[in-house]
């Protein structure tokens, strides 16, 4: 019973920093909330039964993707012009399709799990990294193969761009 | 164990853990004092041991300033941050049989994830100050914690693979036969330098290096913010001693035999020390590299030789099965 409580809670939480993170007008604060938003969802992964889906979600999300974004906004310089900019960009005229939208997917969900026989509540199943590890490299060999070719091509092609123009070959790295 | 006898742990732990953290100001002063030929702090008390409490004196009755520029939210959460994100590690410090507040299985990885969560404090305040130094700061912090943060977590694989789980007191327990620092002297060396780099202590302490960028991250900060900056770099340290005590030294085990007469707590303190006093003895020796040059090394040579370490401790074991 506590854990279904504390599930609902991180989801909770979850939902508004995701709203914040869309709404905020200053770039910055959208980005940590959506950092929290990042770690209320490991929360729920944890609480789900997935441990360490939920602690890669914090190392690779929250601790290294969602750096990189906020260092590259934060060198952006945002000034009140942008956020004034932002506050007018956001009208509650622009809400009207994706709320339409949203409301649609909404009602699917709420269908597929009115479909769902009652018996399906499950106990929480531990998964623990042996598995996924196993998982990765079984089944889903070709998921994995694709996504370290997609991770190559981005490699090489940061490599390319970050590449000092005009002087080839100094030995600088 | 209930849920009282955790909040007493934890509890426990915090009120051991901040004067700890004090102390080490005075003992890293003195100790440097030392190593360079001078006496260090020896005014406030017998051997200067006061000299924290007259420290933390000072620091209550200065002004608690927010630049009227800084981003003012920002700036009051981020050294916060920082050092709730270091204590929230130390839960899965075993530091002896049954002394941790949270045995998890996940433990390494949690410690893992707490790391990566700490650079946030260091990047948001020296956005919020709305400084160019703490800016350039910050950034320096940003580029270091993520360059190391890679082969930190690779340095410990080999590890995680010899003693086949992410739990710390399994980990320490796989240790009996013998300290992984043997086998793993390679993943030893590379987890100590990126231990040293993600808690920004010299020669790594490029984010606030004074000779060029004031003082960096934190410069807009003084009184009690700047203190728990303060504080939460030396639980830092603390914490990196220990994890590395934890995986590397054995834990609480005792060495050479020598079990019986003396608590396995007392082991894991001393172990831990004996880390803490090499940290200063690097800051008293080394000077600091360039920033171009660390992060050059960083991925040039540290990054290969985890990957290396990775691959022969899988093929051993695989061999060895």
């Amino acid at each position: 019973m506590t854990m279904q409580w504390l599930f609902y809670i991180a989801g909770a939480v979850a939902l508004f920093a995701s709203l914040r993170a869309v709404c905020h007008r200053h770039a910055v604060h959208a980005l940590l909330y959506l950092v929290v938003s990042l770690l209320a969802l490991a929360m729920c992964f944890y609480l789900l039964g997935a441990p360490f889906a939920a602690a890669l979600q914090i190392i690779v999300y929250a601790g290294a993707i969602m750096v990189l974004f906020v260092f590259a906004v934060m060198l952006f310089n945002i000034t009140d012009k942008d956020i004034e900019r932002e506050r007018q960009w956001i009208r509650w005229q622009v809400w009207v399709g994706p709320t339409l939208l949203v409301l649609l997917l909404l009602a699917e969900v709420v269908m597929l799990i009115q479909l769902q026989p009652a018996g399906a509540q499950q106990e929480v199943q531990l998964i623990e990294a042996k598995t996924v590890g196993g998982l990765l490299f079984g089944p889903y060999l070709l998921a994995v193969e694709i996504a370290s070719f997609l991770l190559l091509a981005a490699l090489v092609g940061g490599y390319h761009l970050a590449k000092a123009l005009g002087r080839p070959h100094d030995g600088a790295p | 164990m209930n849920f009282w006898y955790s909040f007493l742990a934890i509890v426990v732990l915090v009120m051991l853990l901040l004067p700890t953290a004090a102390m080490l100001v005075w003992v890293e002063r003195r100790l440097l004092g030392f190593w360079q030929e001078r006496l260090g702090p020896n005014r406030v008390g017998p051997y200067g041991i006061l000299q924290s409490l007259a420290d933390l004196i000072k620091i209550l009755f200065k002004h608690d300033w927010i630049p009227p520029f800084a981003d003012a939210k920002v700036f009051v959460a981020a050294p916060l941050m920082g050092a709730l994100a270091v204590m929230m590690s130390y839960a899965v410090v075993p530091m002896a049989p049954g002394w941790v507040i949270s045995d998890s299985h996940i433990g390494l990885l949690f410690f893992l994830a707490m790391t990566s969560l700490a650079v946030y404090s260091v990047l948001l305040a020296g956005w919020s100050s709305n400084n160019k130094y703490a800016l350039i700061g910050a950034m320096r912090a940003a580029a270091q914690t993520i360059s190391y943060e890679v082969f930190m977590g690779l340095s410990l694989l080999g590890v995680v693979m010899l003693a086949g789980s992410f739990r710390l007191s399994d980990i320490v327990l796989a240790q009996q036969e013998g300290w992984f620092i043997l086998p793993q002297c390679l993943g030893f060396v590379l987890f100590l330098i990126a231990g040293i780099a993600e808690s920004h202590r010299l020669p790594f302490d490029l984010p606030e290096a004074e000779t060029e960028l004031t003082a960096g991250f934190h410069t807009e900060y003084s009184g009690i913010k700047f203190a728990l900056f303060f504080l939460g770099e030396y639980l830092g340290v603390m914490l990196i001693s220990m994890m590395i005590t934890v995986l590397f030294l054995g834990g609480w085990l005792a060495p050479f035999g020598l079990e019986g007469f003396i608590p396995p707590i007392i082991w894991f303190v001393l172990k831990t020390f004996v880390l803490i006093s090499f940290f200063i003895l690097l800051r008293a020796a080394l000077p600091r590299p360039r920033f171009d040059q660390l992060l050059a090394f960083g991925w040039l040579w540290m990054l290969p030789l985890s990957l290396i370490n990775l691959l022969v401790t899988a093929a051993l074991i695989l061999g060895g099965q």
